[in-house]
């Protein structure tokens, strides 16, 4: 295994570890996955037919605003306990660090959203097992154009006045090409087209994770050297 | 200032191109049969999003150039183009919906292109606001250049996603089609506008940069000072 490999191996285990030792984001963040479920039903009253439509829409919203909180934190434990010369200090290239970062955050993310979708299902008696295999397809490209831009953005604000207001503000405009693709191509799988129907979205959201991945890649060491 | 008198020159310049542009739009080009009058505003808000988007493309070549060089003047030119271009972005946003009221029946319409005009103006308020935030002009200065890098490569993404967005989901019903061929005389006071436009943002931007710089300059002396 190369060094590169090793070093994004590294951050993504200590990441998972803290996580795992003091399950402060996976803990706070299905809690609050599931506040949102109940909010969205409530802000939107009983009836069924008007759900039904935002369904696709509320998903994608619970996904975003829980990244918002979960992507915020990426290097909060750095900046607070001092460590940010321990990543500056790390031999080699820089964006190994973000790639590990980036893991860490697509493993945390993708383990809220599995929750929120179940809880999703089940509160809003969405049969999911048509959609499923769409989902499968969806989820993941949505969550990396999510968390890509958001772990470099995390970067940028972790040393920032206004940190918490600042984040959703940056990252939230960026977002919209990638809110509206998987909301039009999880409505599709929702409804137990065939995915195909919305290769397009697909395509435009593959493209747009492969950018931001690049940009992330190429631009993390600046960053980084505060 | 190294051009003193070229930087005066060009202002004059551009205020002899409005008011040749203003007389053009008013006294010169006809009357448009279908919207009549209101149809003018089109000499003011095709000209500002042109300029708009000849900043933002300053940001990023700014953004590129200080994260390329370290120099600071990459970094003022790319800070100076991104506050033109939210303001042009505004004017853009503005005289378009005083023109949508009458025209269309509303001030307001998710068409694609005022979507995208308005996502690419939340996204250089975030550039602008973070800039804000940040004191130490080196850190701002990277920072700011990797929000400006993944703000520019969105916009394509941006563009597409929203056109797709709106074509899915019903087509244009408001919105007519352009009316083109444009005649001679409308084109030809639309292209000294566009000019007149051009000039005015290359003399703002030529005083903000050197605004920027003085300010730099102060804050330095004054550091040295203590």
């Amino acid at each position: 295994m190369s060094g590169y490999a090793r070093r994004v191996g590294i951050v993504l285990w200590k990441d998972l570890l803290v996580e795992r030792r003091t399950k402060e984001s996976l803990n706070a963040l299905l809690f609050f996955g599931l506040l949102l479920l109940f909010l969205f039903q409530f802000s939107l009253g009983p009836d069924r037919a008007q759900v039904e439509s935002v369904l696709p829409g509320l998903l994608w919203l619970g996904f975003v605003l829980a990244g918002l909180l979960g992507l915020g934190r990426s290097f909060l434990a750095e900046r607070d306990n001092d460590c940010w010369e321990g990543l500056l200090l790390t031999p080699g290239d820089k964006s190994a660090i973000y790639l590990g970062k980036l893991a860490a955050n697509l493993c945390v993310m993708g383990a809220v959203e599995l929750v929120i979708l179940a809880l999703f299902g089940l509160f809003f008696d969405v049969d999911l097992s048509r959609a499923l295999p769409g989902l499968a397809v969806v989820l993941p490209l949505g969550t990396l154009g999510l968390a890509t831009v958001g772990t470099l953005f995390a970067a940028v604000t972790a040393q920032v006045r206004a940190r918490e207001l600042l984040f959703p503000v940056l990252l939230l405009p960026v977002q919209v090409p990638v809110l509206l693709a998987t909301v039009s191509a999880t409505q599709v799988a929702l409804a137990g087209q065939p995915l195909a129907d919305a290769r397009a979205w697909l395509q435009l959201l593959a493209a747009a994770d492969l950018v931001y991945l690049v940009i992330g890649l190429l631009t993390f060491e600046f960053v980084l050297e505060a | 200032m190294p051009h003193r008198p070229l930087v005066g020159a060009l202002g004059w310049l551009a205020l002899l191109a409005l008011l040749a542009g203003l007389g053009m739009a008013f006294g010169y080009a006809p009357r448009e049969a279908v919207q009549g009058n209101v149809q003018r505003i089109m000499y003011v808000h095709v000209p500002a999003v042109l300029t708009a988007y000849l900043a933002f493309g300053l940001v990023l070549v700014g953004s590129i150039g200080y994260l390329a060089t370290a120099r600071m003047g990459w970094d003022r030119l790319a800070a100076a183009a991104a506050e033109l271009g939210v303001l042009f972005t505004g004017i853009t946003i503005a005289s378009g919906s005083i023109w949508g009221k009458p025209t269309w029946g509303t001030w307001w319409t998710w068409d694609a292109r005022l979507t995208s005009t308005a996502i690419l103006f939340l996204v250089y308020v975030g550039y602008l606001l973070l800039r804000a935030m940040v004191e130490e002009p080196e850190r701002r200065g990277r920072f700011a250049a990797v929000v400006g890098i993944v703000g520019a490569a969105n916009i394509p993404i941006v563009h597409f996603s929203v056109k797709w967005w709106r074509a899915l989901h019903q087509p244009s019903t408001i919105l007519g089609p352009e009316p083109s061929p444009i005649a001679a005389p409308i084109a030809l006071a639309l292209l000294v506008n566009w000019v007149a436009f051009t000039l005015l943002f290359g003399y703002f931007l030529t005083r903000r940069v050197e605004i920027a710089r003085l300010e730099d300059a102060a804050l330095q002396g004054a550091v040295r000072a203590r």
